[in-house]
């Protein structure tokens, strides 16, 4: 069995308006063996499974089932090949029992029969080793459960070739090992199974070959057993490029901010800042260092006004008059009328620091569009801006007049970045500023935050990559849980020293 | 395993979302999509009626202007009177649309503003004079209103109400004041007999040249708010980004109560219009659901006040002409909707195309490895 093509693409293309989502990827995987398909945020791993399945169909190029070529338009054809696939947000119906959401959707010839259905999946469980009672009803399963669910739907519709979306993103570590397990046996018994993580020692714990994608396009796949970590990070983020980003000494840091014991809780009602302490100081960029969703995007939120805090204090020291204002609990209009000059790189950079439909002009407005007391838009002056920022931050675009959805990603942030500089910031906050763009803008914006810093501005930069805040930050925040789990000297510490305290999520602050 | 699998054909064309489109590439799908619905009108009416396919569109033409060639012109100004009143309605709700809150009760906002002038000319008629009254019964129409559009934003605002079924059952809640109203002062005779005391004044030739020239006011002034207004760029951000919004510091429920209030005003003045510029009277039907055909103006007119002035033409030319086809062969009055519903449906469907281009299914290439 092993060895045999399972499933071919060959050549596969898919654009979404002028997003190459996935470009030319040529993939294999065999009988009995498990693939795992590596990639960063947006490389294109489920756009490319969703051709698989028949979500999406391809824009170009061919995909094999047995050596033969298929023609794969809907989920319903891929049920025919023989493919199955789990997604990463689960497809149940809730008040329905787990017997009844298996055989949703399935014309048997028997008609609708309930009790030899949950005899079927009684085998099927036993087989692979599941533990799932088909009475039990969606509403009441952990998410674990629901997940078996969702598997034993594809393995009931008799799938031989299994997609799992990020399945272990939901799972804690004891059921994670219980699920690979299970992928184990389902290999063992000929199945092709298919993973898509970009959790490193996932892949070298479970597959036989790994298959890596970079910004939609194939990269190449590799034995396992061959490997190791830092090849496949190679692979996966392209060659580890030397940052050398000029890194000047702070210039009379005097305290711009500071945040005393803010706790602060999310509309879902958990805590997600508790008892945050910490100062910036004017003349320095502080590096915020975390995984994603510790609390980074509160934490900025609470700042510029965003989000209520429960307690706590956040202080500005005004650089022009000396007083010190409290800026919790104020809208961000009323911060902007207390004189504080904050300025805010959202993560989202479409979403809330840019109108997508808007063209360059109505974008830079946003931020002045209140000044004077005319009822009426004055728009000589951004347009000005508009013109002055294409050329100085060189952003590509068809024109003035176009709407900024329409620019590449690198070309949005400059557009946004260039905006909030313009506001002559006494503090900049940035959150993944760089996320998403090419070397080339990435520099240009370290070197926007650079000459940001070098004016005295108080500059907070989030950031996913720890060789940057390394190299770029004057100190380091990490922050572990909402917690505040150690703040390092960024010229002195090591990545494995601030990889640590990222995982660390008890304790206190230290300075 | 292959032996059992069932072998699928790639399907004749697919689908696939297109970059934007060039405005006037666009407007020209357009522009056939309408031209492809009249010619439909033409075609079903042709087959249901009998006429030939040419003189449908001459009974339309006939029906919509009248003798308008021998000089008469009575029909062309109600033609106009009609385009307006749909017109206003449609720049009422636009603001309301673009910052995207789905204000679905022009109807009853107008029908109250309507209420508001008729209350004013009955009650104060003959005990105010008339300089003082029509200015009264205008103010009076634009205020209930925007009052009648604030409620639903308030509930909006507050409790994050569902604004469209608000809005729309605000309808039904004017339709029945306006019916308990005219049974108290027409005294059981569901009629109320004209009231000529704070009337509009007549200018020219036709009593229609005055609403004309108010709501061809409106058009140019609703146009410079949305484009360049603070008021009207605050609409375009909400609508587009709530979060955007809030991070620049907009108040986003000042804003959706504002815009509503401006909405639910300008329904009032078309419901003023009605009452105190043509009808000098009320009942239940004097709005007679053009309040939910202005929801259509507003969107085939995507928002801009000037395609608007067209989109009202082109469906009251549509509706007035049909119903003379239907009128002249004895077919059923729906006959009319039937009519301005094709045009619509084409005027929709080629959305699709602006946003969508369809494939047909590739020639087979060479594989190579």
């Amino acid at each position: 069995m092993a060895n045999q093509a399972a499933i071919e693409l060959k050549n596969i293309t898919k654009t979404f308006g002028s997003v190459v989502a996935n470009k030319n990827v040529n993939l294999t995987a065999n009988r009995g063996e498990i693939l795992s398909i590596l990639g960063e945020n947006g490389s294109g791993k489920t756009t490319l499974m969703n051709m698989i399945s028949g979500i999406y169909f391809p824009d170009e190029g061919e995909i094999f089932i047995d050596g033969q070529p298929a023609v794969i338009a809907s989920p319903k054809d891929a049920f025919d090949y023989k493919i199955g696939m789990i997604h990463q947000h689960f497809k149940l119906v809730d008040v329905f029992s787990a017997a009844e959401n298996i055989i949703l959707g399935l014309k048997e010839k028997e008609g609708y029969n309930l009790k030899a259905a949950e005899a079927r999946i009684s085998a099927i469980c036993e087989q692979y080793g599941f533990e799932l009672d088909p009475k039990k009803k969606i509403y009441t399963m952990a998410v674990s459960e629901k997940q078996t669910v969702e598997i034993i739907k594809v393995l009931y519709r008799g799938a031989d070739i299994l997609i799992l979306d990020e399945p272990t993103a939901v799972l804690t570590p004891q059921e994670t090992q219980k699920l690979f397990a299970v992928l184990r046996k389902m290999r063992d018994d000929g199945k092709s199974i298919i993973i898509i993580t970009h959790k490193l020692h996932e892949v070298l714990s479970l597959s036989d070959r790994v298959a890596v994608l970079r910004k939609g396009e194939y990269v190449g796949t590799v034995e396992t057993a061959k490997t190791n970590e830092s090849e496949l990070t190679e692979m996966m983020v392209g060659k580890k490029i030397s940052l050398n980003i000029e890194r000047s000494e702070p210039k009379d840091p005097q305290v711009r901010l500071e945040v005393h014991h803010v706790d602060c809780t999310n509309r879902e009602g958990s805590l997600v800042l508790d008892d945050v302490s910490f100062h910036v100081n004017a003349g320095e960029i502080l590096g915020v260092a975390g995984i994603a969703g510790s609390g980074q995007r509160e934490l900025l939120e609470v700042i510029a006004g965003l989000q209520k805090t429960d307690s706590g204090a956040v202080l500005y020291h005004n650089p022009k008059t000396g007083n010190v204002d409290l800026l919790q609990g104020k809208t961000p209009l009323q911060i902007r009328e207390l004189g504080v000059r904050l300025s805010f790189v959202p993560e989202d950079r479409l979403g809330m620091g840019l109108v997508g439909n808007m063209d360059i002009t109505d974008n830079m407005m946003l931020r002045s569009y209140r000044k004077g007391h005319s009822a009426f838009l004055e728009r000589r002056a951004p347009k000005d801006l508009a013109e002055h920022i294409i050329d100085e931050l060189e952003v590509v675009t068809p024109g003035i007049t176009t709407p900024v959805r329409r620019l590449s990603g690198g070309n949005v942030q400059k557009v946004l970045v260039g905006r909030e500089i313009a506001a002559a910031p006494t503090v900049l906050m940035a959150a993944y500023p760089v996320r998403g763009l090419d070397i080339n803008s990435s520099y240009t914006i370290y070197n926007l935050l650079n000459q940001q810093k070098e004016k005295g501005v108080a500059v907070i930069f989030v950031g996913e990559d720890l060789d940057v805040l390394l190299e770029l930050c004057d100190r380091i925040l990490v922050i572990g849980g909402g917690k505040v789990t150690g703040i390092v000297d960024g010229r002195t510490a090591t990545k494995e020293q601030v990889g640590l305290l990222m995982t660390k999520t008890e304790g206190g602050a230290e300075q | 395993m292959s032996q059992n699998t069932k072998k699928h054909h790639e399907p004749l064309i697919h689908i696939v979302k297109r970059d934007d489109m060039v405005w006037w590439q666009a407007w020209g799908i357009r522009l056939a999509a309408i031209v492809l619905g009249v010619l439909l009108i033409g075609i079903v009416s042709a087959v249901l009626t009998g006429e030939s396919f040419f003189e449908v569109y001459g009974i339309m033409f006939r029906g919509v202007f009248g003798r308008i060639f021998e000089g008469k012109t009575s029909m062309l100004w109600k033609f106009g009177q009609d385009t307006v009143i749909l017109l206003c309605l449609g720049l009422a709700v636009a603001p309301a649309f673009k910052m995207k809150f789905w204000n679905c009760g022009a109807e009853g906002q107008a029908l109250i503003g309507g209420l508001a002038a008729m209350f004013c000319m009955i009650q104060f008629g003959g005990k105010l004079p008339e300089w003082m009254l029509v200015p009264l019964v205008i103010v009076s129409s634009i205020i209930a209103g925007a009052i009648w559009g604030l409620i639903p934003a308030i509930f909006k605002a507050r409790w994050n109400t569902n604004e469209t079924l608000f809005t729309l059952m605000m309808n039904y809640v004017a339709t029945q004041i306006i019916a308990y109203y005219v049974y108290i002062v027409g005294g059981g005779s569901n009629v109320i007999n004209p009231v000529e005391t704070g009337a509009l004044p007549v200018i020219g030739k036709s009593q229609y040249l005055l609403n004309i020239l108010i709501v061809a006011a409106l058009t140019v002034a609703m146009h410079v708010y949305l484009k360049y207004s603070k008021q009207g760029y605050e609409i375009t951000v909400v609508g587009e980004s709530q979060n955007t919004a809030r991070y620049i510091g907009i108040n986003v429920k000042k804003v959706v109560l504002r815009t509503m209030m401006l909405s639910g005003a300008v329904c009032g003045i078309a419901g003023m219009l009605l009452v105190a510029g043509t009808d000098h009277s009320i009942n239940k039907d004097t709005v007679g659901g053009q309040g939910f055909t202005a929801i259509m103006v507003a969107w085939l007119g995507q928002f801009n006040p000037f395609v608007m002035v067209l989109m009202s033409a082109l469906i009251i030319f549509l509706r007035t002409g049909a119903a003379k086809v239907a009128d002249s062969n004895m077919l059923n009055s729906s006959f009319a909707d039937i009519s301005v519903g094709l045009v619509i449906l084409m005027l929709v469907g080629c959305e699709f195309f602006i946003q969508y281009s369809v494939r047909l299914r590739r020639a087979k290439k060479g594989v190579e490895a």
